[in-house]
């Protein structure tokens, strides 16, 4: 894999100041009330999804999970119809029928946010299946937790995939956590990517909150697949700085102060900029106007969303068959 | 005594109350679910629980749905009396071959050789944006498999009075709560009790016409005989507690005084229980009606996100009201 251009490394970085500053401001929108429901914050876990979404195209395929925004953002999704969803609205890009749970955009190749831990694998597997069954050299990418590593939906869609050498990437997002239960009470290994070998594909093992990690790693298991070469599991560690749902949670103490403290220290967009500004790529001040800017388009989105009709009851039956 | 039978507590606060008593008195009762030991259940259902009986009975699992209700088939089948915490009754869908095929139908198929005392408790129902994978009413799916029973609590009283029923029944029992009631206040006594398994109860008394409902829509169908009332009709309100077995008797009794019924419950109408019940009043009551059972139940959709789309969704009272008025010709 060759080392990114200063192109890529700025798309990264936007991607992940998008993700960032979106989260941000829908966890203050749904402490305001304004978002009812489930809300799942991706903050602390964007390398990620950034790093990852680089290499593909709207081409691609991705399925995501419950924590889906920040998937999402970084293939494309647009600030004002996606709060318009969240928001519940007619012109969101489910037309208010999935919410944050379920936000999708299939132009994008975004197959959906999920309700259902560890759903996303089989479904991954089957867009692989597509893509190789119509003979282009497209990919699907599954993004999952460590929590959803422990589904056996997960382990069905691994084997299948190494099975019939589809062009798909497990990605395991591994934050630590499932809920409010720590990894080493819910599974005896350490690494998820030991997991692969089981199923005869290799398993990475990259650090979550380096962009440019997860760029590369993501970059060769993209490769093998377009190749033909199969799966590959490849597992981040990362952390979410926010709680399990919303921004506070239901105030469990499951997890220490320090804990989050010393994962804050290796917040993957200050040690970008960091990186970015000693490469001379963008300079602080720079990286700052970003920041501002995003922020200017989430504002919009979240006035598009509030100025946005409610969906028409009539639309209830809609879109239940084809 | 009195005094006790007083005191008012939540819904979920009695559920963690008819648990206790279950750990307390049966000393291979345990519970195992996702977060139902560090975090005391996401709902809090089972607050408190972990300190007081330690992690070899209030035991977290792992995200399997699967390998959890398993578990709970095994330990049931080799003589523990496990309770299964199913978080969200849509998770369901990653589980039912163990409930279908294993838990209902092993003692059968074994020809009566193996027992399953076996509780699975799970949260049913929409109104909280909650979208259209936790929010769903399945309690159908449950009641079509012989070997299963299944009951529906809809005050803090019945959370507690059923749980512990269902944890002293010798068969696999389904507590399907409902997760818009957990704050609800009731009166709840501190001493163990029962609340039967397989019988219904009439909430209100009406000679007009009868509601047959179970679950949170009981305090909708109340309503609407309330709103009625106050037009002079009188609808008689039935809570059937346990959907299998059924309590057909009540209900039928009430018809051949009220000579009409109307079946309301959350879950898709279409398919619905209500479909089963009506029959059963036209086998059992035909020349009693003076008019076809009616039903009310959610539109054959999945459930939206959006408020307004998920109240168009939901029934209510008003719903109630509207088809106790049609078919009374209003
Ligand atoms: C089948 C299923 N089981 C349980 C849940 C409840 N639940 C929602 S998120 C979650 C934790 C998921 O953990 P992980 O996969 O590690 O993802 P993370 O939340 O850490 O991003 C659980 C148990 C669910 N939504 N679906
Ligand atoms: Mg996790």
């Amino acid at each position: 894999m060759d080392q990114p251009t200063d192109e890529v490394l700025l798309d990264i970085h936007r991607r992940m100041v998008r993700i960032r500053v979106f989260e941000t401001e829908a966890g203050r929108m749904a402490e305001a009330g304004k978002i009812p429901g489930a809300l799942h914050l991706y903050v602390g876990e964007e390398a990620v999804a950034a790093g990852v979404m680089a290499h593909l195209s709207d081409d691609d395929w991705i399925t995501s999970t419950h924590r889906g925004h920040g998937h999402l953002i970084a293939k494309g999704g647009e600030f004002d119809r996606m709060f318009a969803e969240l928001f519940g609205r007619a012109t969101g890009y489910c037309r208010g029928k999935g919410g944050s749970m379920h936000i999708s955009n299939m132009d994008l190749g975004m197959l959906g946010a999920n309700g259902i831990v560890g759903a996303g694998p089989p479904i991954a597997v089957g867009a692989a299946f597509s893509t190789k069954f119509r003979n282009t050299d497209r990919v699907a990418v599954s993004f999952f937790g460590d929590g959803a590593s422990n589904e056996g939906s997960f382990h069905e869609a691994a084997n299948m995939a190494a099975l019939y050498k589809l062009p798909a990437i497990f990605v395991c997002e591994n934050n630590g956590y499932g809920e409010y239960t720590p990894q080493a009470n819910h599974q005896a290994i350490v690494d998820v990517a030991d997991r692969a070998s089981g199923y005869g594909m290799p398993g990475v093992i990259v650090d979550g909150m380096d962009a440019v990690a997860v760029y590369e790693a993501a970059g060769a298991a993209i490769e093998r697949a377009r190749s033909g070469d199969g799966p590959t599991l490849l597992e981040c560690k990362t952390y979410r700085f926010f709680d399990h749902v919303g921004v506070r949670g239901m105030g469990l103490s499951y997890r220490t102060d320090e804990e989050l403290e010393e994962w804050q220290k290796r917040d993957p967009i200050h040690m970008f900029e960091a990186r970015l500004d000693e490469l001379g790529v963008l300079s602080r001040d720079d990286a700052a106007k970003i920041h501002e800017g995003v922020l200017e388009e989430v504002r919009a989105g979240i006035e598009f969303a509030e100025s946005s009709p409610l969906p028409d009851p009539e639309t209830l039956l809609e879109d239940v068959y084809a | 005594m009195a005094e006790a039978a007083q005191r008012e507590i939540t819904y979920v606060g009695a559920i963690a109350e008819g648990a206790r008593t279950i750990l307390n008195e049966q000393e291979g009762a345990f519970i195992a679910g996702e977060d139902v030991a560090g975090a005391g259940g996401v709902f809090g259902s089972y607050r408190g629980l972990l300190d007081e009986f330690g992690s070899d009975r209030i035991v977290d699992t792992p995200i399997s749905e699967e390998g959890i209700v398993g578990l709970g088939v095994g330990a049931a089948a080799t003589g523990l009396r496990p309770i299964i915490d199913i978080m969200f009754m849509d998770f369901m869908g990653e589980c039912m071959d163990e409930i279908a095929n294993q838990m209902a139908k092993m003692r059968y198929m074994f020809g009566g050789s193996a027992k399953l005392p076996i509780t699975v408790v799970t949260m049913s129902g929409a109104g909280m944006n909650m979208a259209a994978q936790h929010s769903q009413s399945l309690e159908v799916w449950l009641c079509h498999l012989p070997g299963l029973k299944v009951v529906t609590p809809a005050t803090p009283y019945d959370a507690k009075g059923m749980l512990i029923a269902a944890a002293r029944d010798d068969n696999p029992v389904f507590v399907v709560m409902n997760k818009l009631s957990l704050r609800n206040q009731g009166p709840v006594p501190e001493e163990a009790y029962e609340v039967p398994i397989g019988a219904a109860e009439v909430v209100r008394a009406g000679d007009d016409l009868t509601f047959v409902s179970y679950s949170r829509m009981v305090s909708e169908a109340v309503k609407a005989a309330e709103a009625l009332s106050a037009d002079g009709i009188e609808a008689e309100v039935i809570d059937l507690k346990s959907l299998q077995p059924m309590d057909t008797d009540t209900v039928i009794e009430s018809v051949q005084k009220t000579h009409r019924a109307v079946v309301v419950h959350e879950a898709v109408r279409f398919a619905g229980l209500g479909g089963e019940i009506a029959a059963q009043i036209q086998e059992l009551a035909f020349d009693d009606l003076d008019a076809p059972v009616a039903r009310v139940g959610a539109p054959f959709s999945p459930v939206p996100f959006s408020s307004v789309l998920e109240q168009t969704y939901l029934p209510n009272a008003d719903k109630i009201a509207a088809e106790a008025r049609q078919l009374l010709g209003m």
